[in-house]
């Protein structure tokens, strides 16, 4: 009781600093505008011109999601081998690592840390002014981000599966990479297709929003429709996201399935 | 000499007492040499010493007239190709075929890139195949590895020993998961491979009988120490005997363990 007291007292200027007052949405003013907007998402846009327009951005939205998921993908994979201590044959050999080996992981996992740190939308903003407006700062800026959330996960996947597969290879004799492909892949490789698929997904989701700040795709359209209050629009394309993320999932259990 | 192993002791971390401690015994190319004792004497750790798969932390081992743990880094590993370690339960990814378990034998002499061209399409099957049949098991070369019983997939592993080019293999305990037939059978294998290839063979063994009637030399291993190393001819039942007498264990007095039953179920939540 007086806890919620004491954090009424404290709130209070906080909220009136802020000016914070929740009755403006329940202004008839307010409301009006809100009733306005909403009514237009029914029915949603599909005049043949808006959607000719919206499948090109879909396209372009697809398009920037693969094309930065494939440019991560390139750094993740050699960065995950760099990472991952489940090939380390000085692991085996005497329960450590050594220095070298070491010293190697730790900076790909700071590299990685660093990649990833940095979110997208501000890997976007800092593209768009170097490269301008358009599609390539948003693939430079999905590459870079999931690069890092690629490898780390990939390299924890792997480390999380059993490793005596490949450590027995590894005791015959067997080269590093081919004891990870012969020994641990087989097990962790429905779940390291997975997560690719739910980050491609992510990766769409992620080109939408950095549509906002410029980088291209369908986001940059809707911003174009939300400052229009274009509300049918909005509908249609919020309906494009939903189809796009359902698409994803298809994808991702039919090759687990095929995997499995 | 194939190996040589001076004092060698291995010690793990935070282990009270060694699990090998001043083993010195000679292995010359093509002999044959069961290896018993009973559980936790150090075999397994011995099997892994001379497959250089771990690092003695006492002693000096030479494998083919080399100190491995002398060697550089790549060279050691060069040497690891030319002995072939067999667990005693061979772990092998659920998923994968049995043809392409069986090839993994070949992954130290194959290339990076015929390995993995042979993930999709086996480069070998052939070999395979031959393998498999000495054990009679052709008929599962395109199985899952999964679908195989446990003694199916333990001779598997012995098939992947078949197919690599080692000249030293070493197997643990082939035939825990065999039949007495099947275990006569595959050891049969096992000595015929070996002497085809002049190979040396190292067998752990817990079936005594077996050692004796069938490997001319036999070390018995007992708390991480060679109790005796001997020609077949000159081990004796005593010393079989000697060897797997257990330290007197005093049981738990039965009164006690009647109370224990007796007494409701307290405090067993954790």
């Amino acid at each position: 009781m007086i806890g919620a007291l004491l954090l009424a007292v404290l709130c209070w200027p906080m909220l009136v600093y802020t000016e914070f007052n929740p009755l403006t949405l329940l202004e008839a003013q307010s409301l009006e505008a809100t009733w306005r907007f909403l009514s237009d998402f029914f029915p949603p846009a599909h005049s043949a011109e808006f959607l000719m327009m919206a499948l090109q951005a879909t396209w372009e939205t697809v398009a920037i999601a693969t094309a930065g998921l494939t440019l991560a993908l390139l750094g993740a994979v050699p960065l995950t081998l760099m990472a991952t201590s489940i090939v380390s044959v000085s692991q085996l050999e005497s329960g450590r690592m050594r220095l070298a080996g070491r010293l190697l992981r730790q900076a790909v996992r700071w590299l990685l840390v660093l990649l990833r740190s940095v979110p997208e939308l501000v890997w976007a903003l800092l593209f768009v002014r170097i490269v301008g407006l358009g599609p390539t700062a948003g693939v430079l800026a999905i590459a870079l981000t999931y690069c890092g959330m690629l490898g780390k996960v990939y390299a924890e996947i792997l480390e999380s599966s059993d490793g005596h597969a490949t450590a027995t290879l590894l005791e015959n004799g067997a080269g590093r990479l081919a004891a990870l492909c012969y020994g641990a892949l087989p097990e962790a490789a429905a779940e390291l297709l997975s997560y690719t698929t739910y980050r491609w997904e992510c990766a769409i989701r992620g080109s939408v929003v950095m549509g906002f700040v410029g980088a291209g795709g369908l986001g940059q359209r809707m911003d174009e429709s939300l400052k229009m209050l274009a509300g049918g629009e909005v509908a249609s394309m919020l309906l494009i996201f939903v189809l796009l993320v359902a698409c994803a999932d298809g994808i991702s259990s039919a090759l687990r399935k095929r995997l499995g | 000499m194939t190996f040589a192993l001076r004092g060698v002791g291995v010690r793990r971390a935070g282990a009270v007492r060694p699990a090998l401690s001043e083993v010195t015994l000679g292995i010359e190319a093509g002999e044959q040499v069961a290896l018993i004792g009973p559980s936790g004497a150090g075999k397994t750790t011995l099997l892994h010493v001379l497959a250089g798969a771990i690092q003695p932390s006492d002693g000096e081992l030479s494998a083919f007239g080399e100190l491995p743990w002398q060697l550089p880094h790549g060279a050691r590993h060069a040497l690891r190709s030319r002995i072939f370690l067999a667990p005693q339960t061979p772990p092998m990814p659920p998923r994968q075929r049995v043809v392409t378990a069986v090839l993994a034998g070949c992954l130290p002499r194959w290339g990076f890139w015929k390995s993995l061209a042979s993930l999709i399409r086996p480069a070998a099957p052939d070999a395979a195949f031959d393998a498999l049949a000495r054990f009679n098991l052709q008929d599962k070369l395109y199985e899952r590895v999964d679908r195989l019983s446990g003694g199916e997939r333990q001779r598997c592993g012995m098939a992947r020993l078949l197919v690599s080019d080692a000249s030293a293999l070493l197997v643990d305990e082939p035939l825990s998961a065999l039949d007495p037939t099947l275990s006569r059978q595959t050891l049969a294998v096992l000595q015929q491979e070996a002497a085809t290839r002049r190979a040396v063979l190292v067998c752990s063994l817990h079936q005594v009988e077996l050692a004796r009637s069938l490997f001319p030399r036999i070390i018995g291993l007992r708390d991480g120490q060679v109790v005796f190393d001997a020609a077949r001819e000159a081990v004796t039942d005593q010393m079989i005997d000697a060897l797997y007498h257990h330290a007197a264990v005093t049981p738990a007095p039965e009164t006690a363990a009647g109370d224990l039953s007796a007494q409701p179920v307290r405090g067993a939540r954790c």
